[in-house]
């Protein structure tokens, strides 16, 4: 998890200065219903501005950790602050935070207007300013003249915008979005990720989001932590978790990967050879590890990180799978390759389909090779 | 054929006689309140006389109002405690004596009059109490609150928690989140429930003979003896006009639901379109 | 713990309390009022009916005395009158649940398998009856069933009987005045049961070899079974205690336990014999009601009126 991440984005990384000081903190917090362990002792920093993702699977503790943000559980054990202030005594009505509910939570009684006015009407502003900050709040999410509908009356696209501008025109310090886009269709659901993304750089408010879609968690995220069994089981930056995960959770969860099992022959600093009968016989990774001659473990490929050629590549004993075309699937944009390798491991490859695709350069009960640069898979220690 | 192919012809015929059979007795009772004759068999013209008879049967009148007042104030109470046990149903999984509530609260509903009234009554007359006009209140508030709490809590079974989360996340505490969020929304069960309490009250005989007094006679009762004595046309009178009440009242608040329902789908329709 | 959680929680105690004293005082203390009259006596007296206990000072000593008859339980035994109330409620209540059953359901199926449009108003007119009153729907049927009423009068003018029926005051008149206003309890549930259910069950069934008569019985009963429990029960246990129908359209030997609670209390001012009465009855429908509720709260109460 403390590998340097390999590519500095451009833009500001507060987790690497030690100075900073995190705007949310979570210490060793614990919550368990009916004896079921929902979220086991999660220790979190984030940091102001950022846009952060909690994602896992169905279960994981990830909506939990979010409703103990907003107030709606409390921990067993543990504490969290937010800007410096512990949280445990604040009821959610008094919490700087707001949340945009996976259901969106319109009140179907009212307006698109006096939806938005709730939370401001609920502080005592007066009438004058809350019905400014509701247009510039229909104005930011691109709902001008909508104010009166009523919640019926709307598109899902709409009634998530609204959900959002009622979320956030109380200015909150922090806003929770739980599964924000899950009820919208594909195309809809990709639009609206970089919308939330531009609203957010604009308004300069923390998020933390839940979702289990790691497309759009890695879309979205400054820094994402992947949960399971109410454990997080991998903290970074999008681009951290997916080339470098650090367990085999991790790598199967978050997009897809060929998985083979092995022994480390050796490692060094620069690189680690491994023995693994299924992947050909010997793996060299371009990384070092600590661990043991002799230790079982993983080593783990992107699909599309791995080439297919119909000749065995130029005097190369390492990294080289052997293998027939069991099965094509076609996607459109590229095609994955369903290899039976000779020790009868299945293996994907995805390849780009560049040139539009009429007779296959390679099909079905191919003989062909798969190869990779040391610098493709990692290994997996756990 | 199929499941879906809609009505048969054995379907038919089952409806046409099930609301032949419904129906063809209110009918027939509503056609004879017409009747000149006192007999209620024989057909002998048209006439309004027995309505003419009706409102100059005092006694018929002051059980009406006895009636409607026990009914306007039972259903009331009913519905405020009827809306406290069904939140109480739907909301808190445990409580002590959680069973025993809910054992008194679904009891009522299918509790034979007899035992409700004579249980009731003999509370009052260990208490002491005078009966009359409040102890029937009590007895009616009593037996329909459990129906108030049955409709109260299968509309908060289906209630979005989130939207009183929503509420609370936006900084409403608790009671004005219930005040401003929750009340609204369960609204149109609070007012069914509020209904047929008062249908229920309106009816009664048993419980009502039972807990009521002298003074405190109620429509059902006064109609009662008189359909003991016999039957007359002046009963089919006054049960046609309660029948046209409800009749009008029942149909008026289907229809609007209909129609709003009918509104928002196409409103629902419009904004998927656009 | 949040701070909020003290008055939080007095006032959820609160909404509990309320109903709960009132069901406790105007419920619960009143069955236990009737189980403690049940062992008394009768006096000619205001109030009726002789103290359990009473605090006795004989010869400067006091003593509390606890007199408990039995008497009046050994009378619903051995006298054939309630012996015969009992069984002859029992009787009527059980065939009357049958026909309701017999005829709520096509009615009730016919419904669920209707144009969806159509169902709304089906809806409410099943619903509709259930509103208007009670004892006016009963009356309805006293000038139809009458020797010379409508239907008697219907039937010989088309010549299909020469002497009239005697339907009223017999138990033909209480089977048809029971199921004629509880019918409405039958189909409401059975609807609600048929309704909700998946027509690709049948369609599978019918896909595997299934006739549909064989499907019905198969898929269609089973599956409706809540719905037909709900429905008996809400017919059985009230026309256990059913007082009005018999009273009105029953005949002098139609003795049904409601009644006879009804006369003991009424007519003979035994309150104590009355509270016996009430007593067993409610006995022989423990079973019924717990069954009843039991359903009504695993549902979740789905079915509302």
């Amino acid at each position: 998890m403390s590998q340097a991440s390999p590519q500095p984005r451009l833009r500001l990384e507060p987790w690497n200065d030690p100075a900073s000081v995190p705007y949310i903190r979570l210490l060793e917090v614990s919550k368990s219903f009916a004896g079921q362990t929902a979220v086991d002792r999660v220790t979190l920093d984030i940091y102001k501005g950022e846009f952060f993702s909690l994602l896992g699977p169905s279960g994981c503790g990830k909506t939990t950790l979010l409703r103990m943000l907003a107030g709606f559980e409390q921990p067993e054990r543990g504490r969290i602050e937010i800007d410096g202030a512990d949280m445990s005594a604040v009821p959610p009505y008094r919490r700087p935070v707001n949340m945009m509910f996976q259901s969106y939570a319109l009140f179907p009684h009212m307006s698109v207007a006096q939806n938005i006015a709730f939370g401001l009407k609920q502080d005592g502003i007066r009438k004058q300013e809350i019905a400014t900050r509701v247009e510039e709040m229909l104005a930011l999410v691109r709902m001008e003249g909508l104010g009166g509908r009523r919640p019926h009356q709307l598109s899902g696209g709409q009634r998530q915008r609204v959900a959002l501008a009622r979320a956030l025109v109380k200015r909150p310090k922090l806003l929770l979005l739980d599964e924000p886009l899950a009820a919208l269709d594909k195309r809809l659901r990709e639009h609206t990720q970089f919308e939330l993304v531009s609203i957010q750089e604009r308004l300069g408010i923390t998020f933390v989001i839940v979702t289990h879609d790691q497309e759009e968690a890695m879309t979205v995220s400054t820094r994402m932590a992947v949960m399971d069994q109410g454990r997080i089981r991998q903290l970074g930056v999008p681009a951290e978790v997916y080339e470098f995960p650090a367990s085999r959770f991790v790598a199967e969860f978050v997009g897809d990967v060929n998985v083979f099992e092995g022994r480390v022959v050796r490692s060094e600093r620069d690189g680690t050879l491994i023995h693994a009968p299924a992947a050909g016989t010997h793996v060299f990774i371009d990384r070092g590890h600590d661990v043991a001659e002799g230790a079982a473990c993983a080593v783990a490929f992107r699909p599309e990180k791995l080439a297919l050629a119909l000749e065995p590549p130029a005097e190369r004993a390492v990294n080289v799978i052997e293998g027939t075309v069991f099965d094509i699937g076609y996607l459109g944009d590229m095609s994955i390759y369903h290899v039976k390798a000779a020790s009868g491991a299945m293996v994907r490859v995805a390849l780009a389909n560049r040139l539009r695709l009429v007779e296959r350069p390679i099909t079905w009960e191919d003989r062909v090779w798969i190869s990779w640069a040391p610098g493709a898979g990692v290994v997996l220690l756990s | 054929m199929s499941a879906r192919d809609g009505l048969s012809p054995f379907g038919v015929t089952a409806l046409t006689l099930g609301f032949a059979f419904l129906y063809l007795p209110i009918v027939i009772l509503v056609i004879f309140s017409f009747n000149e004759s006192r007999l209620v068999t024989v057909w002998a013209g048209f006439s309004t006389r027995w309505y003419v008879a009706l409102f100059q049967n005092q006694q018929i009148i002051d059980a009406a109002m006895v009636t409607l007042r026990v009914a306007l104030l039972s259903s009331t109470i009913a519905t405020i405690l009827g809306t406290l046990a069904g939140l109480a149903l739907a909301r808190f999984a445990r409580f002590r004596g959680r069973t025993l509530f809910t054992g008194m609260i679904y009891a009522p509903l299918v509790m034979p009059e007899v035992i409700t009234g004579l249980s009731l009554l003999l509370l009052f007359v260990s208490l002491d109490w005078d009966r009359g006009y409040w102890t029937v209140t009590l007895a009616h508030a009593t037996f329909s609150m459990a129906y108030v709490a049955v409709i109260v809590q299968s509309r908060l079974v289906g209630f979005d928690r989130s939207l009183e989360e929503a509420a609370m996340d936006l900084g409403a505490p608790p009671l004005k989140t219930f005040l401003v969020v929750t009340l609204p929304l369960i609204a149109p069960a609070l007012l069914a429930g509020w209904l047929l309490a008062f249908t229920l009250s309106l009816d009664d005989l048993v419980i009502a003979s039972f807990t009521s007094g002298p003074g405190a006679t109620t429509l059902p009762m006064r109609i009662y003896s008189q359909v003991r004595l016999g039957v007359t046309p002046e009963i089919n009178a006054i049960s046609t006009i309660l029948i046209a009440i409800v009749a009008v009242g029942v149909s008026l608040a289907t229809l609007t639901q209909k129609r709003q329902l009918v509104r928002r789908r196409r409103e629902e329709a419009l904004a998927r379109r656009a | 713990m949040n701070g909020e959680s003290r008055a939080e929680r007095r006032r959820r105690r609160l909404v509990v309390a309320v109903p709960y004293l009132w069901l406790a005082l105007f419920f619960l203390a009143p069955f236990l009022i009737v189980l403690k009259l049940s062992f008394a006596e009768v006096v000619l007296a205001r109030p009726p009916y002789t103290p359990l206990i009473e605090l006795l000072d004989e010869a400067g000593s006091l003593y509390l005395q606890v007199r408990l008859n039995i008497g009046n339980y050994l009378l619903l035994f051995s006298d054939d009158l309630y012996l015969r109330s009992y069984l002859n409620s029992l009787r009527i209540a059980l065939v009357s649940t049958a026909i309701t059953l017999a005829i709520g359901y096509p009615m009730a199926y016919a419904m669920a398998r209707a144009p969806e449009r159509a169902r709304a108003l089906l809806l409410m007119l099943v619903i509709l009856p259930f509103w208007t009153s009670f004892l006016i729907r009963v009356y309805a049927w006293i000038g139809i069933l009458k020797n010379e009423g409508l239907l008697n009068a219907a039937l010989t003018g088309i010549g299909l009987i020469d002497e009239p029926l005697v339907i009223l005051n017999t138990d033909w008149g209480v089977y048809i005045g029971i199921v004629y206003s509880y019918l409405p309890f039958m189909v409401l549930p059975l609807y609600a049961s048929l309704e909700k259910m998946d027509l690709t069950l049948l369609e599978a069934a019918a896909d595997l070899g299934s006739p549909p008569w064989k499907s019905f019985w198969s898929v269609t009963v089973p599956l409706s079974l809540p719905g037909i429990l709900a429905g008996c029960l809400l017919v059985f246990i009230p026309a256990m205690g059913e007082f009005v129908i018999p009273d009105l359209l029953g005949g002098s030997e139609t003795v049904m336990i409601g009644k006879t609670l009804w006369a003991e209390f009424f007519n003979n001012r035994d309150w104590p014999l009355a509270s016996a009465i009430a007593v067993i009855l409610l006995l022989l429908l423990v079973v019924p009601i717990v069954l009843f509720q039991r359903q009504q709260a695993a549902r979740g109460s789905e079915f509302g009126k």
